[in-house]
């Protein structure tokens, strides 16, 4: 393993920015593996850290095959980390809405030109993402659609899903999509958690990332074959709303199977604890996203299924 | 008149409504022209709260002037306004990217969409922005490329200092402006003053511009001033001015001041050491149009923007 520093950034007020890679084999730029891009990515950057002592180990090993070389980026993002913020903590950006960065430019696009630096021209590129909308997902590969995917790539992960998404303007920025116009493979691979540690989905994430690259023959590696991946459409997942504002009661988990008219949740009175409503299934299906948080406003998307799809 | 454009229950005994008011002639012929004046999409953008006010009350009172359709709008992201949260509480996403919307996406993309409904069929859409708390901004309109031909003639009555025609941005198509410019609502975006203050004397500037809008498009008939020509340019005549280190800036410059090439435009401090860590220079002769407001910057805070050209 050779750890380098990849970017610096002075401060005045703190110690500096330094975001690290951890090398892995020698030759051609087979993965890039990028965690933590903002300060409340915990998970992603967790599940790098559980990857890189498993490569450390493959590689005293000889496991590595030889002419590939993998990168490791945990985390950039941790001067928000350390004090609770999920973006730069002077000016509120994204790192992960600045790719591919401009390195004479604005803060975050400094960094992430940065990173994006080192991390284009591997053949693969995976990234641990987090969602913009709060809540809880079934394990996932999601790719997006840009003219330049290879979606039959992303089965070999072994995750139960494969998502691909329609990218709009305001994702023409982030890591994943300039991967894929810079001629890299970019899969963005989501877990149960994000500013929580799940140990369950985290090892199945580094069991993903492992199986892949050995598929992909980077790595000598034994592990479960996974699952056979059933590839979704975003844009084909049944939105499942809340008619009511209040207290959310939730009755499903992400990965569970439900049957027309059973019940996903109940919305409670915040004050007086009487349901309001009881959200039930309108079609068979399996539960991809729920809604989290104890509270729910109107109109809130609560759950998202997959139509007719079963165990 | 009050009307609710969006009602959104909240889980605790509270709705979100943006709300807008509507001022028009008595009696409506049906062929009025209606504009749009819209703001607060930044909850700490508030240059635009003094513009609506004042806006109102003028129309209020001579609405004998008044021959078409003003619909204001102050605060399209009314918690966020309340919270000092620039983009949407609870939600963490910048609402100037989530446009057109999407009725059956998310609350806030559901939001975004309703505003658009609403907006649309308007005959111009004025979205008033006031740059961010880091940056001081004159008064000016930003179109792009692709929709400068037909934006510039609006643009030059609203007695604005600068038009702005920057290049197109894939990642820009996500904003309620190009959304409702590509819906066929002409719509200028107004760029002025500093973040969480109000500066009077841009607001009454933008106001009487508003006014020699209305009345170049046949909604005002009363006293307009006649605006001011505004300097036109491209990104091609504009420099960026970064910081390369960390610390306090200190600006040596007055903004909207002209500046010689190689003049000092300020100084980044550093406050433990009694040092200064970097000194900022002018790229070319020009005026320094953007110049930055908050103190506090790190490697690569904007400090200032500046039009190149002779404006001694």
């Amino acid at each position: 393993m050779r750890k380098e520093l990849i970017f610096h950034m002075d401060n005045a007020y703190r110690d500096g920015l330094n975001i690290y890679g951890y090398h892995f084999g020698k030759g051609e730029k087979s993965a890039c593996i990028v965690g933590a891009l903002r300060g409340n990515e915990i998970q992603q950057m967790y599940i790098c850290s559980q990857l890189v002592k498993e490569l450390k180990l493959l590689e005293e090993r000889k496991a590595i095959v030889s002419n590939h070389e993998i990168l490791v980026i945990p985390s950039a993002n941790h001067s928000a980390m350390n004090i609770g913020k999920r973006f730069w903590p002077v000016d509120n950006t994204d790192i992960n809405r600045m790719f591919p960065g401009y390195n004479l430019g604005e803060t975050t696009q400094r960094i992430a030109a940065g990173i994006f630096d080192v991390a284009q021209h591997y053949s693969y590129g995976i990234q641990f993402a987090s969602f913009y909308m709060r809540g809880d997902f079934v394990p996932h590969v999601r790719m997006m659609e840009t003219g330049f995917e290879n979606a039959s790539l992303a089965d070999l992960f072994g995750l139960p899903y494969v998502v691909l998404r329609k990218p709009r303007p305001v994702d023409t920025t982030t890591l994943n999509y300039n991967w894929q116009v810079w001629d890299t493979n970019a899969f963005s691979v989501y877990t149960n958690a994000t500013d929580q540690i799940d140990e369950v989905s985290a090892k199945k994430a580094v069991a993903s990332v492992l199986r892949f690259l050995t598929r992909m023959g980077v790595i000598r590696y034994h592990s479960h074959g996974g699952y056979i991946a059933t590839t979704i459409r975003e844009d084909e997942l049944m939105n499942v709303r809340s008619r009511e504002a209040g207290i959310f009661r939730r009755n499903i988990q992400p990965g569970q199977e439900v049957r027309r008219g059973d019940l996903l949740a109940e919305i409670i009175d915040p004050c007086e604890g009487e349901t309001l409503t009881q959200i039930l299934s309108p079609t068979d299906g399996i539960v991809f996203f729920t809604h989290s948080q104890p509270l729910v406003m109107e109109g809130a998307i609560i759950c998202r299924l997959i139509r007719r799809l079963y165990e | 008149m009050v009307k609710t454009v969006v009602s959104v229950g909240l889980p605790v005994d509270e709705r979100l409504r943006i709300r807008k008011s509507v001022i028009q002639p008595k009696e409506l012929t049906g062929s009025e022209k209606r504009i749009c004046v819209v703001t607060g999409t930044h909850g700490d953008e508030l240059e635009g709260q003094y513009v609506c006010y004042e806006l109102s009350r003028r129309l209020q009172e001579n609405p004998e002037c008044l021959k078409g359709i003003v619909d204001i709008y102050p605060a399209l992201n009314p918690l966020g306004i309340d919270s000092i949260t620039r983009g949407i509480p609870t939600f963490d996403l910048d609402m100037n990217r989530i446009f057109p919307g999407n009725e059956d996406g998310p609350v806030q993309e559901q939001i975004a969409a309703k505003i658009v409904s609403d907006i649309s069929g308007a005959d111009m859409c004025v979205d008033i922005h006031a740059s961010n708390i880091f940056l001081r901004e004159i008064p000016q309109v930003r179109v792009s490329e692709i929709t400068a031909e037909k934006l510039l003639p609006y643009a030059r009555q609203l007695n604005i200092d600068y038009v702005w025609i920057h290049a197109a941005a894939t990642v820009l198509e996500s904003t309620l402006a190009h959304t409702m410019n590509m819906a066929g609502v002409p719509t200028l975006v107004v760029e002025m003053g500093v973040g969480m203050r109000i500066t009077l004397d841009y607001g009454n500037q933008l106001v009487d511009g508003i006014f020699a809008l209305m009345k170049y498009m046949g909604i005002w008939d009363g006293p307009a001033i006649q605006p001011k020509e505004p300097i036109i340019s491209t990104d091609g005549h504009v420099g960026f001015v970064n910081a390369n280190h960390s610390g306090i800036f200190i600006p040596r410059v007055e903004h909207w001041n002209h500046i010689r090439k190689g003049e000092i435009i300020g100084e980044i401090l550093n406050p433990l050491k009694g040092k200064v860590e970097e000194t900022l220079y002018a790229p070319f002769d020009g005026m320094v149009f953007t110049l930055r407001e908050y103190p506090i910057v790190n490697s690569g805070s904007l400090i200032a923007r500046v039009l190149g050209g002779d404006f001694t």
